[in-house]
């Protein structure tokens, strides 16, 4: 074994790293000095994104094989290490910087929360179980065969069920929890049979050897679909979404937002990477099953969306059918697809938890979270009110915001392989999309309400996640540059 | 020379600056930041000019610079939009002409808008046009020009709109909008017509004389003019609708309605030339593809300059006067943009019509900076209410006087010369043309000291308290202004500015030049006899031709014709049916999958129980029955 291949898992042992730091942290630290345990995870990750993050070049050119670095555009592939166990891709270092920033987000807006009586005892647990999924997500990214990404397929979702449960006092937060996971141990156990049949069927777990073995036989397509059976939960796409409403509504705001965000564009991407790495000889198959989970995916959550009064219900709809579309980009099985979905991603992350945002902080002072509480949120909250609406605003696809140009692209993605039809339901859907956040945006600003909820000023570290969040809503469809270097890594990635 | 970029975004930032935190500024820190970031801009534009006059040159040939240009959207191999920095001479002088004018317009503003309410937002307006404006000028490719070009229209709506709780000023400046964005439209076809055939939205490739871009286009017609000729007269029709050109000018003398200063920015000498400037940035295409259009362009730019000094002669409101001067110069522009041909002598016509921009930004900016001191001081714009202000006003007096003289064409003023190579060429090529204009600018100096008699002479009105000169921030713009008016005619500007790029020498055509200022002097000498004291030759003249006269105070009907148009036919004939329609069948088929998706979307409630068994469940059966239905279909 070569150890120095380790310096290429530069994200996984720097997140590892900041793991170790904090746990001891928590561990050793007196009672007083974890009041800032905070500021110190959200430094700490911050310092993790920025070694870590998109400039993959210059990291690359440090830490990397001159190899990587010089390969034309169109001939980058993955860089097989510890014989082919796990892949290194520029790409997959984007999509890791992007997961490791979202979550950052995350901790900036769940102080409030944990400093509540109850949690905050426990509050080194919540950043610790977070950064442990995301290792998870890293390895599910970064995995070269079955097993490491199944081990990272595991380590992403059982903990999360701990964080679900994360208020176990509150009855909906345990129920939450105890449905969690089970529908994901349900999910995963299908994965793994999908996995076992792969592996009886091929007689290897490397991704770099199944192709060949790949025929298509009745046994492996079976195989096929109950490993994209597991993902596609972590997806929430119809059929196998039904958990999401109820696990949003009861898990604490943060880890809502943590689950609609972080965990799904994990699957996404690793998704994708699959279904074109190892099954590129079903891709009639899984194009075909995509079609029709999408179109299934994003009517059925639009429809339940339109009725929904609470708000996290309705953003897990709302989620549902946001990955509806992020399906577009997988289905197109191209490098533009490639391209689309990481800036859906990129640009989902910034939209959605800029609302959950807002959730989060008024749930926290109000402890409402119907729309109904939300009329005339602008007459008191004029400034949070506006970064919903824009978030709003940019999932439901308007232009000039980010989601308008994300959206775009996916479109463009499909119908460049010839998904008419495909495109034509996904923009009927996004009409009644924009109804439904509309509606979130009329009470806002147009219903008229005597008990609003009162004015309150945030606090510092929520305040600077929104701020990040709405300047990403902001910037991102404009500054071209941020598509254009994507595009530069996934072309042939 | 990259550092242009900063002549373009600085005012942006200050606009971003003032726009967020304006309201947290005192007024008068919001003026000064407003004006000291305008001044770094036009240094930076003066260093740019003089950069650029002295080092770009290339075998007696000013070469076109792109210091800064990157990708924006890149949608396909040759499809994709561009934002940048394209520096020409034109360019150029456009940069040195806007921030100058718009510096002097920032400082003036500090004095004209003195405890006006919104003294901030006024100052972030200003930035943004300014910004617009300069991104405009230079912009690489036609697209860019669009986005600034609207940008710019939409600034001018909010500054005409300025006083938002005046009627009259918010229906001008929806006037503007409306009338200018109509034009837009024939603008935007034309675009696209033009880059379909051509495969570019560049301006480089555009106006590189490469007769290959057009091939595409030959031999397509519609309604008898080929494709190239309704491109370019599309892109005509925006830049007509810009510049106020006959018959979509009805929008600018309303627009008077807004702050003077702005008047004398957006109205006189920046945005209303963008027209101008659009067709002499694509004057090779107009030359070599389109030699029709460009007849259109001096055919159309000396009705409305005719038009414009006639109606001018019979207003009595100073800035409407003023903003129909400005229409009549912008038509004398357009008219030496459409006689002039390319190379050497033959591009008098373009060398003029620009030079003629650059001395009338200068002048016509004096002019209503001039008019918005006189009416600082007696708070009226009707010249009943005017008369003997040469006591109260001696500053502005004097410039005023400068800047009459120089669009009345006395030499040595500046408007002498530029105006005077504008008839030169326009008798070159066509002599009944060249009397057309000669007469139009024998009204040009009639009604302009029709104007200043009025206002400095005649009969003293009464005022409650004597009028006072304004403050120096005022009188500075106006004093540097008729300096520049002074000496602008002494610039050599066949050097700098030309069709081909290449030097040009300007030769005097003396018998034009005699001719014409015989004309202005006898003019001058008409409107003295009338205007100068009491006089009841005017009345008199009024009542004999009382048809003529309605109809120019009028306006020649037709802003009530265009009304007609609008209210009775379009919203009568053409909106109230689609209303219907939409309210009805569109509206209507709408609700019905509203109320269709509300209602499955209750059906379905039930599949959502809750209940753990039956989600797991779910997940098995509906992996098994994907799996069946792959296999079996």
């Amino acid at each position: 074994m070569d150890y120095s291949h380790f310096i290429y898992l530069k994200e996984e042992l720097s997140l590892i790293a900041v793991i170790v730091i904090l746990f001891l942290y928590d561990i050793f630290g007196s009672r007083k000095s974890l009041n800032y345990f905070q500021p110190v995870a959200c430094l700490l990750v911050g310092i993790h994104v920025l070694l870590t993050c998109c400039p993959a070049r210059a990291t690359l050119a440090i830490f990397g094989d001159a190899a990587i670095i010089d390969q034309a555009p169109g001939t980058a592939s993955a860089y097989p290490l510890y014989s082919g166990m796990y892949n290194l891709y520029p790409l997959g270092s984007i999509i890791k910087s992007i997961l490791a920033t979202g979550t950052l987000l995350i901790f900036l807006q769940a102080r409030g929360w944990l400093e509540e009586k109850q949690t905050v005892i426990r509050r080194g647990e919540f950043y610790l179980i977070t950064l442990f999924t995301l290792l998870g997500m890293y390895f599910m990214i970064a995995a070269g065969n079955f097993l490491l990404f199944y081990l990272g397929l595991e380590l992403a979702s059982i903990p999360v069920a701990t964080l679900v449960a994360f208020d176990k006092f509150r009855h909906r937060s345990a129920e939450a929890g105890a449905k969690y996971i089970l529908t994901a141990i349900f999910a995963s156990g299908l994965s793994l049979y999908g996995i076992s049949l792969i592996y009886g069927t091929t007689g290897t777990l490397y991704f770099a050897d199944i192709p060949a073995a790949v025929t298509g036989a009745p046994l492996q397509v079976m195989a096929f679909v109950f490993f994209f059976a597991g993902l596609a939960f972590k997806l929430s796409l119809v059929p196998f979404h039904q958990w999401t409403p109820d696990v949003y509504e009861g898990a604490p705001t943060s880890v809502t937002a943590y689950l609609s965000v972080i965990s799904k564009g994990a699957a996404a991407f690793a998704l994708m990477a699959i279904l074109c790495k190892v099954f590129g000889n079903l891709v009639e198959q899984w194009q075909a099953i995509l079609f029709w989970t999408t179109i299934a995916t994003i009517t059925v959550a639009n429809l339940f969306a339109l009725r929904q009064q609470n708000l996290k219900r309705f953003f897990a709809y709302s989620s549902i059918s946001q990955a509806g579309y992020i399906m577009l980009g997988v289905i197109s099985g191209s490098a533009l697809g490639m391209t689309s979905l990481v800036y859906y991603i990129l640009v989902y992350m910034f939209s959605n938890l800029a609302a959950f945002g807002v959730i989060t902080i008024i749930e926290r002072r109000s402890g409402k979270e119907t729309i109904d509480d939300y009329n005339g949120l602008y007459s008191t909250n004029p400034r949070l009110s506006v970064v919903m609406m824009i978030a709003l605003f940019s999932l439901a696809g308007i232009p000039p915001f980010a989601g308008f140009f994300s959206k775009f692209f996916v479109f463009a993605a499909a119908v460049e392989q010839g998904y008419y039809w495909l495109v034509f339901i996904a923009l009927i859907n996004t009409v009644i999309a924009l109804y439904y956040y509309l509606r979130v945006v009329k009470a806002m600003f147009i219903n008229k309400n005597e008990t609003a909820i009162a004015g309150f000023r945030s606090d510092g570290y929520t305040r600077l996640g929104l701020i990040a969040c709405s300047a990403g809503i902001l910037l991102l469809g404009v500054l071209s540059i941020v598509h254009g270097e994507i595009h530069h890594y996934s072309t042939g990635w | 020379m990259e550092y242009t970029l900063f002549i373009v975004l600085l005012p942006f930032l200050s606009f971003l600056f003032l726009g967020l935190v304006g309201k947290r500024l005192t007024p008068r820190a919001a003026g000064y930041t407003g004006t000291i970031v305008l001044a770094i801009s036009a240094c930076l534009s003066y260093i740019a000019a003089w950069n650029y006059f002295t080092t770009a040159k290339v075998n007696g040939v000013f070469e076109k610079l792109t210091p800064v240009n990157f990708t924006w959207l890149n949608f396909t191999e040759k499809l994709h939009i561009d934002l940048g920095v394209l520096l020409d001479p034109i360019a150029v002088m456009m940069l040195v002409v806007i921030t100058t004018v718009s510096l002097m317009v920032h400082l003036y503003s500090i004095g004209y808008m003195h405890g006006e309410r919104g003294f901030q937002r006024y100052y972030a307006f200003l930035s943004l046009f300014t910004f617009s404006m300069l991104g405009l000028v230079v912009a690489t490719n036609i697209f860019q020009m669009y986005i600034f070009w609207e940008l710019v229209g939409v600034s001018s709506y909010l500054l005409i709109g300025f006083y938002y709780t005046k009627p009259e000023a918010v229906a001008a400046s929806k006037k503007a909008f409306i009338v200018t964005r109509f034009a837009d439209l024939g603008f935007l076809v034309g675009i696209l017509l033009l880059s379909f055939y051509t495969g570019t939205f560049d301006f480089e490739r555009l106006t590189s004389g490469d007769a290959s871009l057009f091939a595409g286009m030959e031999g397509i017609s519609f309604m008898g003019c080929s494709v190239i000729s309704w491109a370019m007269a599309l892109i005509f029709m925006g830049g007509a609708g810009k510049s106020a050109m006959f018959p979509l000018h009805v929008w600018l003398p309303d627009a008077m309605e807004g702050p003077t200063p702005v008047s004398a920015l957006i109205h006189a000498a920046t945005m209303v030339v963008a027209g101008v400037y659009l067709v002499a940035r694509l004057f090779p295409v107009y030359y070599l593809e389109a030699p029709d259009v460009l007849v259109l362009v001096a055919i159309v730019g000396a009705v409305t300059s005719l038009f414009a000094a006639v109606v001018a002669c019979v207003q009595t409101d100073i800035k409407r006067v003023l903003a129909f001067s400005t229409i009549s110069q912008i038509g004398f522009m357009m008219v030496g943009l459409g006689v002039s041909g390319m190379e050497g002598h033959e591009g008098l016509g373009y060398m003029a019509s620009m030079f003629h921009l650059f001395t009338h930004a200068m002048f016509k900016a004096l002019l209503f900076l001039g008019a918005g001191a006189i009416i600082h001081a007696v708070h009226s714009n009707e010249m009943a209410n005017m008369g003997g202000l040469r006591k109260y006003l001696p500053v502005t007096h004097l410039t005023f006087l400068v800047a009459c003289l120089a669009i009345a064409g006395i030499p040595p003023f500046s408007g002498f010369f530029s105006k005077d190579e504008i008839l030169a060429a326009t008798f070159h090529f066509s002599p009944a043309l060249g009397t057309m204009m000669s007469f139009t600018a024998g009204l040009t100096a009639f009604y302009m000291f029709r104007l200043y008699y009025r206002i400095f002479w005649n009969k003293a009105s009464h005022h409650d308290h004597a009028p006072r000169e304004a403050s120096a921030s005022m009188t500075t713009p106006l004093i540097f202004l008729a300096a520049v008016t002074l000496v602008a005619g002494f610039i050599p500007f066949g050097k700098f500015v030309t069709s081909d790029s290449a030097e040009y020498i300007i030769h005097l055509d003396w018998t034009v030049a005699a001719a014409s200022v015989a004309i202005a002097v006898i003019a001058i000498g008409i409107a003295t006899l009338f205007y100068r004291g009491e006089s009841t030759i005017p009345d008199r003249l009024a009542a004999s031709f009382r048809g003529l006269y309605a109809a120019a105070c009028k306006r020649f009907y037709l802003d009530e014709l265009y009304l007609f148009i609008t209210k009775k036919i379009i919203f009568n004939g053409i909106s109230r049916p689609v209303a219907w329609f939409d309210r009805h069948v569109v509206d209507g088929t709408m609700n019905g999958f509203a109320t269709l998706s509300q209602r499955i979307s209750y059906s379905i409630r039930g599949f959502q129980s809750g209940q753990l068994q039956q989600y797991v469940a779910v997940i098995l059966l509906g992996a098994l029955l994907i799996t069946v239905l792959v296999l079996f279909t």
